[in-house]
């Protein structure tokens, strides 16, 4: 129990940090972005929306910087993040709860998936080290060398452009109604898989090589010997005793290696215009919308400490030492 | 005190005569005697990927005197594929391709190692400082160290990137302020192992000043993880950077390998099929990240004998007809004792695997026992 409530006030401690760090950025940033908007908008903004803008970017300078930061929260419960620019006058907790689903499903289901297959491929290969299956290792550290948006580009050049297989761009048929029906669903499918595709092959590597390693280091345990003396079945040393050892540190290297894939997925929705937040998030920038950034930016990290916190719950479940503390 | 600072380098590196049991029954080589300190320097993984970054480093220098055109000039040759005039082909207006990526390597890699050099200071700064006084203050810069290794850096990194447009110092602190966690995590736990060694002991013991027990005791035996730390850093950079300049938060007409793929994806460099516009910028990424990787390969190995050792003793074994697996501990030669597990074991548990670092070298009662 200790073990949840340690990490549980951490992370209510991270979303505080994360919500200050929101709430400080545009006051210490220069200019002036609410009034530029007001002129673009030519007018058409409501009062009520201006001072809901004002509150968010620090511009009521008769309140002092605590009234700020309080009625900043307050806001932020009623779950008012203001309105955005690019799509106005859309608010922008329309904005993102529209896009999340699509951004949620896509990563979830590639990270996932890469995972599990990074996690088995590094299983075996960490197992016959020194064979002919180390020659994954070199190409392994290519892939993540590079890029995630530029396996995007070549993956649309190669799969999109050059032969027809997938479509390049857009999460389903435009034209279609979003509903549930098999048409709508194998659309967003269809456009669904170069995209993931593209994320498990640019992240897989990472899974592959951390996995390796702590097989190689696990492997030598005495533990391992042990049970390869025993002559239990080369398999179930493998899986029961080398593995679920080894498989520990991925747990944790995955809630802090998320931030880093959700980054690179971002770009990878920019790519392929998937209309998740990483989309979302672009088209802000281009049209130097705040609210929506800072939006999507509190979105974001607070989606990753709800998904840090399920692998904590899994590392509990997987690592007996942590429940039995306390 | 300089002896035991030699001494002390890589305690795990030296060799051990009184290695578990089957060390010295047999062959003999290979010995890290005199000189270890060097084997860094002839790891073929390290040595492959210092030539690569060298290369880059040296293109870096002279590329903009040694590109044929200005990579701003126009010409008419719009879109063309690669020919004798231009290397690399050109783009829409007619820019050539090569001359722009040699121009923006200065970029990247000033970018990437300011950064890297800056974030591998705080991290030293913060995580050396929080693994040796411990206590209260260790919680709070674990804490600080911790949440920025949560918020996802790139949102923030893009949200200030596009309201500062700034030039590429500016990039430069602001990813560095973002990539110190992870360093800062690891040496803060190195550090708390070498705390209570016997150096370190007697160092105090001396009455050395806390100051000089840190900078000249504990640091010289981090060089390598901050090494480490160091090259993942500037990878990290690499890529950010890259990544900024193609969402198009920084300024466009700074050429770095990121404003090319910018200008490429904006100008429908894809539904042209105009591959020499966008694979070149990439490959150079690569190579460079992978330059980097093989780098900290070498250092990983150096720094974690199991993982040099596997390799090179399951062929050893496999020549002999013996099938190397996990179980089958390749035979120690006195260089693989007690092995520091550095990195791939990020978050080890409270109370779980923290044997790992503590034991290095120093446990001369316990091998006693098994010999």
């Amino acid at each position: 129990m200790r073990f949840f409530i340690r990490r549980g006030t951490f992370y209510i401690i991270t979303a505080w940090a994360a919500v200050t760090l929101n709430f400080f950025l545009p006051r210490i940033m220069p200019g002036d972005p609410v009034s530029s908007a007001i002129i673009k908008s030519g007018g058409q903004i409501s009062p009520d929306a201006i001072n809901s803008l004002k509150v968010l970017f620090g511009l009521d300078n008769g309140q002092s910087l605590w009234e700020q930061y309080t009625s900043y929260w307050g806001q932020l419960f009623r779950g008012d993040l203001g309105l955005s620019f690019a799509f106005f006058p859309t608010p922008v907790s329309a904005v993102i709860q529209q896009s999340l689903p699509w951004t949620v499903g896509l990563v979830g289901i590639a990270t996932i998936l890469s995972v599990i297959l990074g996690t088995t491929v590094g299983t075996l290969i960490g197992w016959r080290r020194g064979t002919k299956a180390d020659a994954v290792l070199p190409v392994a550290t290519f892939f993540s060398a590079v890029p995630y948006f530029w396996f995007g580009l070549i993956a649309i050049l190669l799969f999109a452009v050059t032969w027809d297989f997938f479509p390049a761009s857009k999460g389903y048929q435009p034209g279609l109604v979003p509903a549930w029906n098999w048409e709508f669903i194998s659309s967003v499918l269809w456009h669904g898989t170069l995209p993931a595709l593209t994320i498990v092959v640019s992240s897989i590597s990472g899974w592959i090589l951390g996995m390796r390693n702590m097989m190689v280091t696990v492997g030598q345990e005495d533990y391992v010997t042990v049970a390869q003396a025993k002559g239990l079945k080369e398999r179930r040393v493998m899986v029961s005793y080398a593995a679920r050892n080894a498989v520990l540190p991925q747990i944790s290297s995955f809630a802090l290696a998320l931030g880093f894939i959700v980054g690179g997925t971002l770009v990878m929705e920019m790519v392929f215009s998937y209309p998740g937040i990483g989309f979302v998030l672009y088209q802000a920038v281009n049209a130097s919308d705040y609210p929506l950034m800072q939006g999507c930016f509190l979105v974001i990290t607070l989606a990753i400490l709800v998904a840090n916190m399920m692998a904590d719950v899994v590392y509990a479940f997987l690592d007996p030492r942590t429940r039995q503390e306390g | 005190m300089t002896t035991v600072d030699t001494n002390n380098l890589e305690p795990q590196e030296l060799p051990r005569p009184d290695a578990p049991g089957v060390s010295h029954t047999k062959q003999g080589p290979p010995k890290p005697k005199k000189g270890s300190q060097f084997v860094f320097l002839r790891n073929s993984k390290a040595i492959a990927g210092m030539i690569i970054l060298g290369f880059f480093v040296i293109i870096a220098i002279i590329g903009p005197w040694i590109a044929p055109y200005d990579p701003d000039a126009f010409s008419d040759q719009l879109v063309a594929p690669p020919s004798w005039e231009h290397w690399l082909g050109t783009t829409h207006l007619g820019q050539d391709v090569l001359s722009q990526l040699l121009v923006g390597t200065r970029y990247v890699m000033i970018v990437g190692f300011a950064a890297g050099i800056l974030a591998t200071i705080l991290a030293i700064v913060i995580g050396v400082t929080a693994g040796y006084l411990g206590g209260w203050s260790d919680e709070g810069l674990s804490l600080l160290a911790n949440i920025f290794l949560v918020i996802p850096a790139l949102p923030l990194l893009i949200i200030v990137a596009s309201s500062l447009d700034g030039g590429m110092l500016v990039i430069a602190v602001v990813i560095s302020l973002t990539a110190w966690a992870w360093g800062a995590r690891v040496l803060r736990a190195q550090t708390m192992s070498h705390r209570r060694r016997d150096y370190v002991e007697a160092a105090r013991a001396n009455g050395e000043s806390t100051w000089r027990i840190v900078l000249a005791e504990i640091l010289p035996n981090l060089t390598a993880i901050i090494a480490s730390s160091f090259v993942a850093t500037v990878t990290f950079a690499i890529l950010t950077q890259v990544t900024l300049a193609f969402i198009g938060v920084t300024s466009p007409t700074d050429w770095n390998w990121g404003t090319i793929l910018y200008w490429a994806q904006g100008n429908q460099a894809l539904a042209r099929g105009a591959w020499w516009w966008f694979v070149p910028a990439g490959l150079c990424i690569a190579a460079v990240g992978v330059a980097l990787a093989l780098i900290n390969f070498g250092i990983d190995e150096f720094v974690n004998p199991r993982l040099r050792s596997t390799g090179r003793y399951a062929r050893v074994l496999r020549k002999r007809g013996v099938q190397a697996r996990v179980g089958f501990t390749p035979i120690d030669r006195g260089t693989t004792h007690g092995g520091v597990v550095a990195k791939s074991q990020p978050g080890s548990p409270p109370g779980g695997n923290s044997s790992a670092p503590e034991t290095p070298g120093e446990t001369p009662a316990s091998t006693n026992v098994k010999g």
